[in-house]
């Protein structure tokens, strides 16, 4: 499933707010088709990690690289990336103020410039794959939050990105509601897509992770394979974090 | 006038709506005199709530038919002769100056023969807002029926070909004018304003700074020194020779104006758009003014309806300002028209005609915000 040209690269980032650090010397490597699930506790800097891939936040030093185009200050080189870097939020983010299949089609429309006949074509059977093609014309509103995250990766995948970033898909939802999500993901990762999963759902990582990433105080502790990281993590931090997690 | 047996059934319905009680129901003399207990318990269920119904009425009696004898049972409606002397005879309003004057009211100083061109042109133009107004044509053929209209009014008033006479802009007046530049004010200042509101809050300093020093300078001044500043001041910084037409000096003065005034009302609608909303966008790889245009700024436009019609209302009626710069709009081509010494002392009624036109065009806007906001929220609330 993976080849070896790291697709995701971040080289050494830092990033401050103001006097804060909150990214101290983030170093991590995704090749084409790998899942790698980043855990940690809250206030370790893994969302604002995941959202400098496709530059929501500017990091200030250390490089980042995705598909070969190193993200700085030129707004070409960022739109080429954010059209190729899918990502779903923990808050879903859909367009309120249009239907479920406007949310699909907007950015081929008007980023792409596919036809419009094709857009929807392509829409339907984004939301056929996670199962809510009735769904169609209805607004986000009217869906419950297990929908409308489905409909947030229906609407990410709707501009065939070859990556995709998803930022604790799951924390919003009712428990009721993580299953049809994690499901939807369980079968894009089978499809070969190559994900980076903030999550704390440690089921979804143990069925699809080729590499856990924990972090904490805005520093990667640890990088490793699922079975060693559950099995025997390398620090004692990690231990206790998933002590803590799982224990519940 | 009240037959029991149907009222207690009337009653009964409207007491479950009303009130739980059950004393009506148990009571049913009390149902058959119900105006009598709805006052009951409405008007003096209790000393203070007597007291202010009393006086209320008093008020009224006070109030109500002395109006309705001065302003209907004793006003003259009609001069047969074309003077003021019946009116003075009567005791009542006069309304015959409506019948004399309305012409030179509704459209100033506007070469007398040629009236009709500035009745059709406004005609025209109300026919066009009023077909706007529904949803049904909002189609893009709208835009193109709307640039036809421009070019018939702008044919109709100035004329110069095509037959009609060349009418120079201060010449214009009335209604026509007040319309007009209301209209063209609001129309252009909205584009402007929504694009201050980005620039105050846009990432680069330079252009935050010009949007905000604007907004903050303009909104820091009354209109009237504005308008001012357009027709006295500006003049003087232009090479000799040039002169730029009073009323277009008018418009670009007010139209910077409302656009301050509009600007902060957007940027209170961006400011309500969740954070999120444009993440979302920025992650799908929409640029900048498609991400506003698409996203943003349909969302927030919304939220802003009440404040964006309230500047519109005031911009309507600042176009009376433009008196001072020595354009006639409908209330100084009321005035003007009450500057005949036979008509004179009949200026509560021309003033009061006035208001009522002012007030019937920002009573509709009010109204049709109210529709537009119910009718642009279909199905996108939770």
């Amino acid at each position: 499933m993976t080849d070896d040209a790291p697709v995701v690269e971040l080289i050494d980032v830092q990033k401050w707010y103001g006097a804060f650090h909150v990214l101290k010397d983030v170093s991590l490597s995704v090749r084409k088709g790998e899942k790698v699930v980043v855990c940690g506790p809250s206030g370790s800097g893994k969302s604002t990690m995941i959202r400098c891939v496709n530059r929501l936040e500017e990091h200030q030093g250390g490089r980042i690289i995705v598909n070969g185009i190193e993200l700085a200050d030129d707004l070409k080189a960022i739109e080429a990336i954010r059209k190729d870097v899918g990502m779903v939020f923990q808050s879903f983010n859909l367009f309120p103020h249009l239907t479920v299949l406007e949310n699909l089609t907007l950015a081929p429309l008007w980023v792409k410039h596919v036809p419009k006949a094709e857009a929807e074509d392509l829409a339907m059977q984004l939301l056929q794959r996670v199962r809510i093609p009735d769904q169609a014309k209805k607004f986000p509103g009217q869906l419950s939050g297990g929908q409308q995250q489905r409909v947030a990766i229906a609407r990410a995948l709707a501009m065939k990105p070859s990556i995709m970033l998803f930022d604790e898909p799951t924390s919003a939802l009712d428990p009721e509601m993580v299953k049809e999500v994690l499901d939807v993901m369980i079968e894009l990762a089978g499809e070969g897509m190559t994900m980076i999963c903030v999550t704390h759902e440690m089921g979804f990582a143990r069925a699809v992770a080729d590499t856990m990433v924990f972090m904490a105080e805005g520093r990667v502790i640890e990088t490793s394979p699922p079975e060693q990281f559950f099995s025997d993590p390398k620090s004692e931090r990690t231990r206790q974090f998933l002590g803590q997690i799982i224990g519940h | 006038m009240i037959r029991p047996q149907d009222d207690i059934h009337n009653a009964t319905a409207a007491a479950d709506v009303e009130e739980p009680s059950s004393a009506v129901l148990a009571a049913p003399s009390a149902v058959v005199w119900k105006p009598l207990n709805w006052a009951k318990s409405n008007l003096f269920d209790s000393v203070p709530n007597a007291i202010m119904t009393l006086l209320a009425v008093l008020l009224l009696w006070e109030v109500v038919p002395p109006l309705l004898s001065w302003g209907v049972f004793n006003a003259t409606w009609f001069s047969a002769d074309g003077t003021a002397a019946a009116c003075r005879d009567g005791t009542g309003a006069c309304w015959a100056l409506m019948g004399e004057k309305n012409r030179l009211m509704l459209f100033g100083v506007y070469p007398y023969d040629q009236h009709w061109r500035p009745a059709l042109a406004t005609a025209l133009v109300i026919a066009m807002l009023a077909t706007s107004a529904l949803r049904r044509f909002w189609v893009p053929a709208l835009a193109y029926a709307w640039l036809g209209v421009v070019l018939v009014v702008a044919w109709l008033m100035w004329g110069g070909i095509l037959g009609l006479r060349y009418v120079e802009t201060p010449q214009w007046g009335g209604l026509p004018l007040t319309l007009g530049l209301a209209l063209l004010g609001i129309v252009l200042a909205f584009p402007l304003s929504i694009v201050l509101a980005l620039g105050r809050r846009s990432n680069l300093p330079a252009i935050r700074a010009v949007c905000t020093g604007y907004i903050e300078l303009v909104r820091g001044v009354p209109l009237v020194s504005v308008l001012f500043m357009a027709s006295v001041m500006f003049p003087l910084f232009l090479p000799e020779g040039v002169t730029i037409d009073k009323l277009l000096r008018a418009l670009v003065g007010m139209t910077l104006f409302t656009a301050a005034y509009l600007a902060e009302a957007v940027r209170g609608g961006l400011q309500a758009i969740p954070r999120g909303q444009e993440e979302a966008a920025d992650a799908l790889g929409l640029p900048y003014w498609r991400k506003m245009r698409l996203i943003v700024l349909p969302q927030a436009l919304r939220l802003v309806i009440p404040p964006i019609v309230n500047q519109f209302i005031s911009c309507f009626k600042d176009t009376s300002l433009v008196t001072i710069v020595g354009l006639y709009d409908l209330l100084a081509a009321t005035k003007a028209s009450l500057a005949d010494p036979d008509w004179r002392p009949f200026f509560v009624e021309g003033y009061i005609a006035a208001a009522l036109v002012y007030w019937v065009f920002c009573f509709s806007m009010s109204r049709y915000s109210q529709w537009l906001e119910r009718e642009l929220a279909t199905g996108t609330r939770r």
